[in-house]
């Protein structure tokens, strides 16, 4: 009872009524651009900037978007390019980060600081040599292209690596028992645990890769490749002269299935990144 | 026994391990390699000219003026999105009214493409027609061109930096936070200590390896996160708004001079050595925490 009256007058969750209001203005503040892109790209031109509480809906703007730019080749680039990105780091990464938990070998400590020195050079600093690499594979303009340098992720090993390492030991010495190989011990015992942690890795990698843009850029060339944010940049270059309701109505059309699985699975993004940032 | 154990070991390391030297390793010797020859003309490769590349960075006022903006850009969003994102997750651990909405607020930036919302942020900052200019001018000030002054151009791109970075960072100040040992605050209550006092002798302290966690990432951003630049400002007017690694980017891929982005690389290169040795050599022997 006293506690609880204590926290109530200064704890931990007390808040005034001044930080009360500058909460919510920082919140109104943060999400002001994404408002303003449903408001724009929702009502006829002359109200972009004419804010009228009865003013007409329209989808116009999303017809001529849709229209001016192959979204839906881009979306389905996106989509292959996060998948195939996103399947080979789980497997990669559940094969090395089994490794490093749970296996003594020479060299264990070196291979430990060559796999973590990904976490501060990464694909993106390093565009130049990795674009001759792609070129000489003739990798240029494919998904794989765009895909490869991304495929081993530091970050993934070692999350995983953590995990695994937590896994009790006589569960993996009970499944041996029973003539379990190497392989068959892992996917038996320690994928099953890591669930939660797989789950919070891959949304953290699909809205790092549905997001990505300067390895898209310089490793595609046609719409064969050219994932959504790429295309978004083209769209809205002032060169090509688009509309504002209208790039407004593209970026939505871009950022809808993320936005979308981000406002349904809301509570485990965030619980995800939580997750992937603690370790 | 213990040799097929080995085996099996590096085996299992054998994909990813190929995957980082093609992508990472083998790319990082050959950029240094790369930077003490001449970039390939048709075809042939570069001649050997020792520390010439240097030479002409050191000589490129270009060069100078994005490394200057590069550290600004580092200076001033990586404390102000750490100290808001702190702000941000003190609220929304708080209670508050409405902070389901107000945390999926702060967060949103995160899950948005930078590129895609640079696209609305210019709308922001155009003039004559833009959001910030028509508000400005509606109170009676004078509206700026915010992206075509070199001024303003690179504190433009701050602003959205710090947007998009802010409720990311927040997110592992909450989940520190929500880990913590409640018992200390009753004391703390007990004792009558005041917000600030609480805050100051317990809940800084206790989140310093969050803060130092943050605070590389961030540092590591400030040089890695260009994408804005290429829809906002594109390093103008006259690079007053260039940084690092988008200039790299211009001189690979819009100069072609592959060997002069090489060099530049390695710059980069280092400036990222010198993190990791901060973080490894120097932060952590100083936290004892975790």
């Amino acid at each position: 009872m006293m506690t609880g009256a204590f926290s109530q007058v200064k704890g931990i969750g007390y808040i005034s009524l001044p930080e009360r209001l500058a909460a919510w203005l920082l919140g109104f503040l943060w999400i002001l651009p994404l408002l303003f892109a449903f408001w724009a790209a929702f009502h006829p031109s002359e109200y972009t900037t004419h804010f009228d509480l009865f003013a007409p809906l329209t989808l116009e703007h999303f017809v001529s978007a849709w229209d001016q730019a192959p979204f839906a080749r881009y979306m389905l680039n996106t989509i292959v390019i996060t998948t195939l990105i996103l399947v080979c780091q789980l497997v990669l990464c559940t094969l090395a980060g089994f490794a490093l938990a749970r296996m003594s070998f020479k060299g264990k400590g070196l291979v430990m600081a060559l796999v973590m020195m990904q976490l501060m050079v990464m694909p993106e600093v390093l565009i130049v040599e990795n674009y001759k690499t792609l070129a000489n594979l003739e990798l240029i303009d494919s998904w794989l292209g765009v895909g490869l340098p991304y495929m081993a992720s530091a970050f993934g090993i070692f999350l995983l690596r953590q995990t695994f390492a937590t896994v009790p030991q006589a569960l993996d010495d009970a499944a041996r028992i029973e003539g379990c190989s190497l392989l068959q011990v892992l996917w038996k015992v320690y994928v099953p645990q890591a669930r939660s942690v797989y789950l919070a890795y891959a949304l953290v990698s699909i809205s790092y890769h549905w997001n990505n843009f300067l390895w898209p850029l310089v490793v595609t060339n046609t719409e064969a490749s050219r994932p959504l944010t790429v295309g978004m940049a083209i769209f809205g270059a002032p060169e090509s002269g688009v509309d504002w309701p209208i790039i407004c109505a593209g970026t939505l059309i871009a950022v809808s299935p993320l936005l979308a699985a981000f406002l349904i699975f809301q509570k485990q993004f965030v619980q995800s990144f939580m997750k992937a940032g603690i370790k | 026994m213990n040799r097929t154990r080995q085996l099996h070991a590096w085996l299992l390391l054998l994909p990813a391990l190929a995957m980082l030297a093609a992508f990472t390793h083998i790319p990082v010797i050959s950029t240094l390699f790369n930077s003490f020859y001449e970039s390939p003309i048709a075809g042939k490769p570069g001649q050997f000219i020792g520390a010439d590349n240097f030479r002409f960075v050191l000589d490129d006022d270009i060069f100078w003026k994005v490394l200057w903006n590069n550290f600004w850009y580092a200076l001033i969003t990586v404390p102000a999105s750490i100290a808001l994102s702190l702000i941000m997750a003190i609220w929304v651990n708080s209670r508050l009214s409405g902070r389901a909405i107000i945390r999926l607020a702060y967060f949103t930036p995160t899950v948005l493409p930078m590129i895609a919302v640079a696209n609305i942020w210019l709308f922001f900052y155009t003039p004559e027609i833009g959001l910030i200019n028509n508000l400005l001018e509606a109170l009676g000030f004078e509206g700026q061109n915010w992206l075509g002054d070199p001024d303003l151009a690179l504190p433009s791109l701050m602003v959205m930096t710090i947007w998009k970075e802010a409720g990311f960072f927040m997110i592992f100040y909450l989940a520190a936070l929500q880990s913590m040992d409640t018992s200390l605050y009753e004391a703390a209550a007990i004792e009558n200590a005041g917000r600030w006092q609480t805050f100051k002798r317990i809940t800084w302290p206790l989140l310093m390896p969050t803060t130092l966690f943050i605070l590389i990432n961030a540092l590591i951003n400030a040089f890695k996160l260009v994408d804005h630049l290429f829809i906002l400002t594109k390093g103008g007017p006259n690079n007053a708004s260039n940084l690092l690694l988008y200039y790299i980017y211009e001189n690979a891929f819009s100069f072609f001079d592959t060997a002069y982005a090489a060099t530049l690389t390695s710059i980069l290169l280092f400036i990222l050595a010198l993190l990791a040795w901060f973080q490894f050599g120097f932060l952590d022997k100083k936290v004892h925490y975790r």
